[in-house]
């Protein structure tokens, strides 16, 4: 069996004298698509930014325990939060390309960390495109503000945007909600092309999506990880009453 | 539930709107007449010097016999102070405002904001009494000048009175910028330092960019400051250590020796009209920056 490639020990989260995490215990496998579900509140995307420490950059955040990327705490005292974020990628849930051209966009990670002169800037591009199914569409017109692409497209770009700086992990905080129903069934064919080579963890409202594309899931309520298993069996036979509530559609 | 309107209402309503109107149409015509009050008592000039001359004419001699009136020399003046200011003001504003919108904490955040406003209330007179008594010696000392009322010390006390502006502006756009940006960037392993000169600054460019026009517009209408501290001699400046006299500066010296319709009066206006076009271009050129600016949000 693979090691967990991210882990949660005993992580509480506070926003000033909330607590929006409690007591996480949390183990992702390397190289397959984990879902986070759980109604709207509980604690997602906080969950999901503790794991790349986005929450940093909010005033008043509190974090206790320890996350594990391959290994090592990320809430170590020495940790560099820069290059451990190079390794854990994130996609946003509203599309944010840079206001700057389609290549921009894309060697942007690679320009950062020096890393554009070994893998030539042509490769790079066609690598990153090709991965997101955009290089036949884009290939002309790289120039162009990445302002001028549709939602999917520009979800698409942020997602190769991010393969640029080649992460291990990455984290998708509800990356289709933005986006209409064809689009994110691309993007979801997308997210099963991607898990051969990278781990995901993403973050849906949507519970046909989690039972679509994950092969575990964690159920989340009030800030607790109620239930993590195999997607399969937390759908078909879920151990907790909450979970089965959930599941059967009895909160929003 | 629905109200109605009683006959009363609709009576105050009619004046009310009118009363607006007739206000929002009187303030315009006046900035229609003043135009062209300018554009009449400055056009006569071109009866005593060619437009050609008047432009490009080197010497600015209204009282002698007979008299010159090329403004060359009060251009350049101008152009020097301003470039001069521009250079001080817009590297130190651009960088003030980035402190102020992304590194200082919240608190000297507000402070240093107060600190900037104060900035803008001090009154040109004083900036530029200050810049006489106490920067011009300086100046003088340190390049070793017969006066320190030279184009450099103009141009450092303007860069002051532009700097406000600058900042609050440049902040603004620096602050307006989406955080999405400043996540995706950080998300990416960029620094802190990466994400703002990489992405922030470049989304924020064009706001920065009027930011840095309205500075500059303030400094090229600047008179008082201006009339105390360049040394007034209207000679074509060759650096930036020497006096030099600017538009705005003749203009206010001569108006009150002059006697009304004749060439020197006349060149007085035309000096105004030109500098009218210079506000109304730097203005307009902020302005179309601004809108770049709010379509990018
Ligand atoms: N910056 C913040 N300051 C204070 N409280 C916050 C902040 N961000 C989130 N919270 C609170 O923390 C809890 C969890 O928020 P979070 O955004 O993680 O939920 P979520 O599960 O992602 O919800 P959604 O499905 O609506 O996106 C919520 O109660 C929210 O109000
Ligand atoms: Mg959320």
């Amino acid at each position: 069996m693979d090691q967990p490639i991210v882990q949660t020990r005993g992580l509480n989260l506070y926003y000033g004298d909330f607590q929006a995490l409690k007591d996480i215990n949390l183990s992702i496998k390397p190289r397959q698509i984990t879902a986070l579900i759980g109604p709207s509140g509980c604690g997602k995307s906080t969950l999901l930014r503790a794991i790349n420490r986005m929450n940093d950059l909010i005033a008043g955040v509190r974090v206790e325990g320890e996350v594990f990327i391959g290994g090592e705490n990320i809430y170590a005292p020495d940790m560099d939060i820069v290059a451990m974020r190079k390794r854990v990628g994130m996609v946003f849930q509203r599309p944010n390309p840079f206001p700057l051209s389609i290549k921009e966009n894309i060697t942007f990670g690679p320009i950062i960390h020096n890393t554009l002169k070994q893998e030539g800037l042509d490769n790079l591009l066609e690598r990153t495109l090709q991965a997101v199914m955009l290089w036949d569409t884009l290939k002309d017109r790289l120039n162009q503000s990445a302002l001028s692409l549709s939602l999917e497209q520009r979800q698409r770009l942020c997602i190769a945007r991010l393969l640029a700086v080649m992460p291990d992990v990455l984290l998708m905080d509800e990356p289709c909600s933005a986006l209409d129903p064809a689009a994110t069934q691309r993007i979801e064919e997308l997210l099963h092309e991607l898990k051969a080579q990278y781990t995901i963890i993403i973050v849906t409202h949507n519970m046909q999506q989690a039972a679509r594309v994950s092969a575990e899931c964690g159920f989340m309520l009030l800030g607790e990880l109620v239930e993590f298993s195999e997607t399969g069996q937390m759908f078909t036979n879920p151990t907790d009453q909450r979970t089965e509530d959930y599941i059967s559609g009895r909160y929003g | 539930m629905r109200t109605t309107t009683t006959p009363l209402q609709r009576i105050w309503e009619f004046f009310v709107e009118k009363l607006i109107f007739l206000s929002g149409f009187t303030a315009i015509i006046f900035v229609v007449l003043l135009f062209l009050f300018l554009l009449k008592e400055g056009l006569a000039v071109f009866k005593t010097v060619s437009p050609q001359e008047f432009i490009a004419g080197k010497s600015w001699y209204p009282i002698s016999k007979p008299p010159q009136f090329g403004i060359l020399p009060l251009i350049l003046g101008s152009l020097a102070v301003t470039i001069g200011a521009a250079a001080i003001a817009v590297p130190f504003g651009v960088a003030s405002a980035v402190y102020i919108a992304e590194v200082a904490p919240p608190r000297l955040k507000e402070y240093l904001k107060v600190g900037i406003e104060l900035i803008a209330a001090i009154p040109s007179v004083v900036i530029g009494f200050i810049g006489m008594v106490a920067l011009a010696p300086i100046v003088a000392n340190v390049f070793d000048l017969p006066t320190g009322l030279t184009a450099l010390s103009a141009s450092l006390m303007l860069a002051l009175m532009a700097m406000p502006t600058t900042v609050s502006i440049a902040e603004d756009a620096i602050s307006g910028v989406p955080r999405e940006y400043k996540e995706a960037a950080l998300a990416l392993g960029a620094t802190h330092w990466q994400a703002i000169y990489r992405v922030i600054l470049r989304a924020a460019a064009p706001g920065i960019l009027a930011a840095v026009m309205l500075g500059i517009g303030r400094v090229i209408g600047e008179t008082m400051a201006v009339m105390m501290i360049t040394g007034n001699s209207a000679q074509i400046p060759h650096t930036l250590l020497q006096p030099v006299r600017t538009l705005t500066a003749t203009i206010a010296a001569e108006m009150g020796e002059t006697m009304r319709g004749s060439p020197h009066y006349t060149a007085l206006f035309a000096i105004g009209i030109v500098l009218f076009l210079i506000t109304f271009i730097v203005n307009f050129t902020a302005d179309l920056f601004l809108r770049r600016a709010e379509a990018r949000r």
